[in-house]
């Protein structure tokens, strides 16, 4: 029997050392990989004459774009017309996603009614709108709810809203910050606020089905919470909603909130299917762009980036609000 | 699903492009396309396939109409039957990937020839020459009392995005300072579907596609033509710029059916055409154009009788637009434009020498 060994450990059996270098080698071979496809890609993108450039995005789009926040006109760069894309896409996503969390919780809550009827309700939303296709639904809204609304007088009309197939119209505040609602004007309707059928249609569309799977999340969470809870806050002698507002729903949060995160950047990726109902998003314009300039690869890449990061974007701010509502071990 | 069809041949390019270790081979004597094409046994042909008169699945389920004439003509000189081909429905911003992505060989689907998209920095098409001269029109209800472009100042006009159609239109309405809305849709079908419920008051494309699509109206006399045309839409069959020999047997194929309807050949006499032909020595040109002499098959590397088998396919070009969108068809165009060159049109095949 030898000495037990002392000295210094070699560095191939030092358990510091080990994984890092795995993990270098794993990375190394990733970059390796990356690197050669974008190589290759350089490469026989060049030698078909198609170099990666961006030149291109400072030229006139001379094509026009359909309700923009920011002005614009066929004479302005391509790189305006992605931007005035962009809002559109952002104008979306935003509003849908105000809509589908309003929408899911409340038909998430319907499913613990007392109500037998609601209850149903809820489920039968539920399962009807998550198993149909969203490109479906979406062409449904706009061709045969929206198009199929009446022009002029015999248009929609519920107090502060007219819905006509020229568009949705709000009551807002108009000229000199006055509340003001719909009018017709010689046979065509003015509003402070209009929204036109095809954002009407996309965010309809976007809400419903969000909605849907939102619902599912919110009553997930809410089953998650112990049975004990409610009954302990029922001897206590609080009522239902002051138990759902104060007990239930800080502990479900923590359940809701990532599952949320999941559907807010579902919400967000779809919002591209706008193109089957004619609103000009940012996919919309980029696939104009495309097929103007020929610059396949590099409009692309920038759509890639561009949903990348607002889907980013979205998964930051919930990991902030996560972060927010989770239990403090104390 | 459209979308995803385009969605997978952008993704293709890309990973065609990135995977694909060697540049394409040097251009020689025989063209990789055609090489593929025999050995698949099938022509892969990029066509509208919603478009009445120019390709349409009829009730029985064949394609018919001009630009699927075209494709079955290009399958009957290079694999020698024109029934073998494969058609691809695309939409007018999916075809230049589909096309590029080598999805399908042969784009025949009313594209307009323009210098973006020939250019090799630009979209990198090779273009056959133009089958259909057209301009684009503007539709508009006849109930509307729309009369010229200048009523459309304020209002939504529908338009199919990816066409130059798109880009017309804005220029014209700059032109008379006319602010309007595009409606842009991704399909033909979208388009007008979006029009006839009454969402946009006009509706553009080329003159001949909208008197396609008025057919199958409910109640085509209640649209009407503005006067207007608003562009030259050159509408030519297209290849991609890569294999150069390929481009030239579709080109010299659709001169073939011009040449045959200047030379008088026909569907119906091709066989007593080419009898004569092999008969009288002394009918060179002819000799010549059939097949009977010469290597003019060879050299685009194609059968000697290319030209007869096209022919025999589907008619001279002249059969073929009557057939599809003239006079005696459902959409009733004139020849106008495209009449032969002796008639004063633009119909012109070059020397077959």
């Amino acid at each position: 029997m030898g000495e037990p060994f002392s000295g210094p450990l070699p560095w191939w059996r030092d358990r510091r050392v080990l994984p890092w270098l795995m993990q270098g080698a794993v990375a190394l071979v990733v970059l390796l990989l990356i690197a050669f496809l974008l190589g290759n890609l350089v490469r026989n993108l060049s030698a078909a004459g198609m170099l990666l450039s961006f030149r291109w995005l400072q030229q006139p789009a001379g094509f026009d774009v359909s309700e923009t926040l920011l002005p614009f006109d066929a004479g302005l760069p391509y790189w305006r017309a992605l931007v005035a894309g962009l809002v559109n896409t952002l104008r979306a996503v935003l509003v849908g996603l105000v809509g589908a969390t309003a929408l899911g919780t409340l038909v998430g809550l319907a499913s613990f009614s007392s109500n037998a009827l609601l209850r149903g309700l809820a489920r039968a939303y539920v399962e009807l709108i998550r198993n149909i296709p969203l490109l479906l639904q979406l062409v449904f809204w706009y061709f045969v709810v929206f198009l199929a609304l009446p022009n002029g007088e015999a248009a929609l009309q519920l107090p502060g809203v007219v819905l006509a197939k020229s568009g949705l119209f709000l009551a807002w505040f108009g000229e000199g910050l006055r509340w003001s609602g719909p009018t017709l004007v010689e046979g065509v309707w003015q509003a402070p606020l209009r929204l036109t059928v095809e954002f009407s249609a996309l965010v309809t569309g976007l809400v419903v089905y969000t909605g849907a799977f939102i619902s599912e999340v919110v009553r997930g969470g809410i089953t998650a919470v112990p049975k004990g809870q409610w009954e302990a806050a029922a001897s206590l002698g609080l009522g239902p909603l002051v138990t759902l507002r104060r007990i239930v729903l800080p502990q479900a949060l923590r359940v809701i909130v990532p599952g949320l995160n999941t559907q807010y950047i579902s919400l967000a990726k779809n919002s591209a299917l706008a193109v089957a109902v004619g609103y000009t998003d940012l996919y919309s314009v980029a696939e104009t762009t495309l097929n103007q300039t020929g610059r396949a690869v590099e409009v692309i890449l920038i759509l890639l980036g561009a949903y990348l990061v607002i889907d980013l974007a979205i998964s930051a701010l919930m990991g902030w609000f996560n972060r927010l509502v989770r239990i403090r071990e104390r | 699903m459209a979308r995803m069809r385009k969605l997978l041949s952008a993704a293709s390019l890309l990973a065609a492009l990135a995977l694909v270790g060697c540049a394409p081979e040097e251009g020689g004597l025989q063209s990789q396309k055609l090489a593929t094409l025999k050995g698949r046994g099938k022509l892969i042909c990029g066509v509208d396939g919603k478009l009445p008169g120019f390709s349409f699945v009829a009730p029985d389920g064949q394609y018919s109409g001009l630009d699927v004439d075209v494709c079955k003509a290009v399958a009957a000189a290079t694999l020698g039957d024109p029934t073998k081909v494969d058609y691809r429905d695309l939409n007018s911003s999916e075809r230049f990937a589909a096309l590029a992505s080598g999805e399908v060989d042969l784009l025949s689907r009313n594209t307009t020839v323009t210098l973006s998209r020939d250019a090799a920095g630009g979209n990198g098409l090779s273009f056959a020459p133009p089958v259909f001269y057209d301009g684009q029109g503007v539709m508009v209800p006849v109930a509307s009392g729309i009369k010229g472009l200048k009523d459309l100042a304020g209002k939504p006009i529908c338009v199919e995005t990816g066409t130059t159609t798109e880009l017309n239109l804005a220029d014209r309405m700059r032109e008379i300072a006319a602010a309007y809305t595009p409606l842009k849709f991704q399909t033909g079908d979208q388009t007008y579907a979006a029009y006839l419920q009454g969402r946009c008051v006009a509706v553009t494309s080329d003159r001949s596609q909208l008197a396609g699509k008025r057919t199958n109206f409910p109640d085509p006399a209640a649209h009407t033509l503005l006067p207007e045309v608003l562009s030259k839409e050159p509408l030519a069959p297209a290849t991609v710029n890569a294999d150069p020999a390929w481009s030239d047997a579709v080109r010299w194929t659709v001169y073939a059916l011009m040449q045959a309807e200047e030379l008088g050949i026909t569907q119906a006499n091709i066989d007593t055409k080419l009898a004569e032909a092999k008969a009288k020595t002394n009918l060179a040109d002819l000799r010549r154009f059939l097949g009977v002499e010469g290597e003019f098959g060879k050299q685009l590397g194609l059968a000697p009788d290319f030209v007869v088998k096209a022919v025999k396919a589907v008619g001279n070009y002249g059969e073929i637009f009557e057939r599809n969108v003239g006079t005696g068809s459902k959409l009733k165009l004139e020849r106008g434009l495209n009449r032969q060159w002796q008639q004063g049109g633009l119909i012109y095949s070059p020397p077959f020498r």
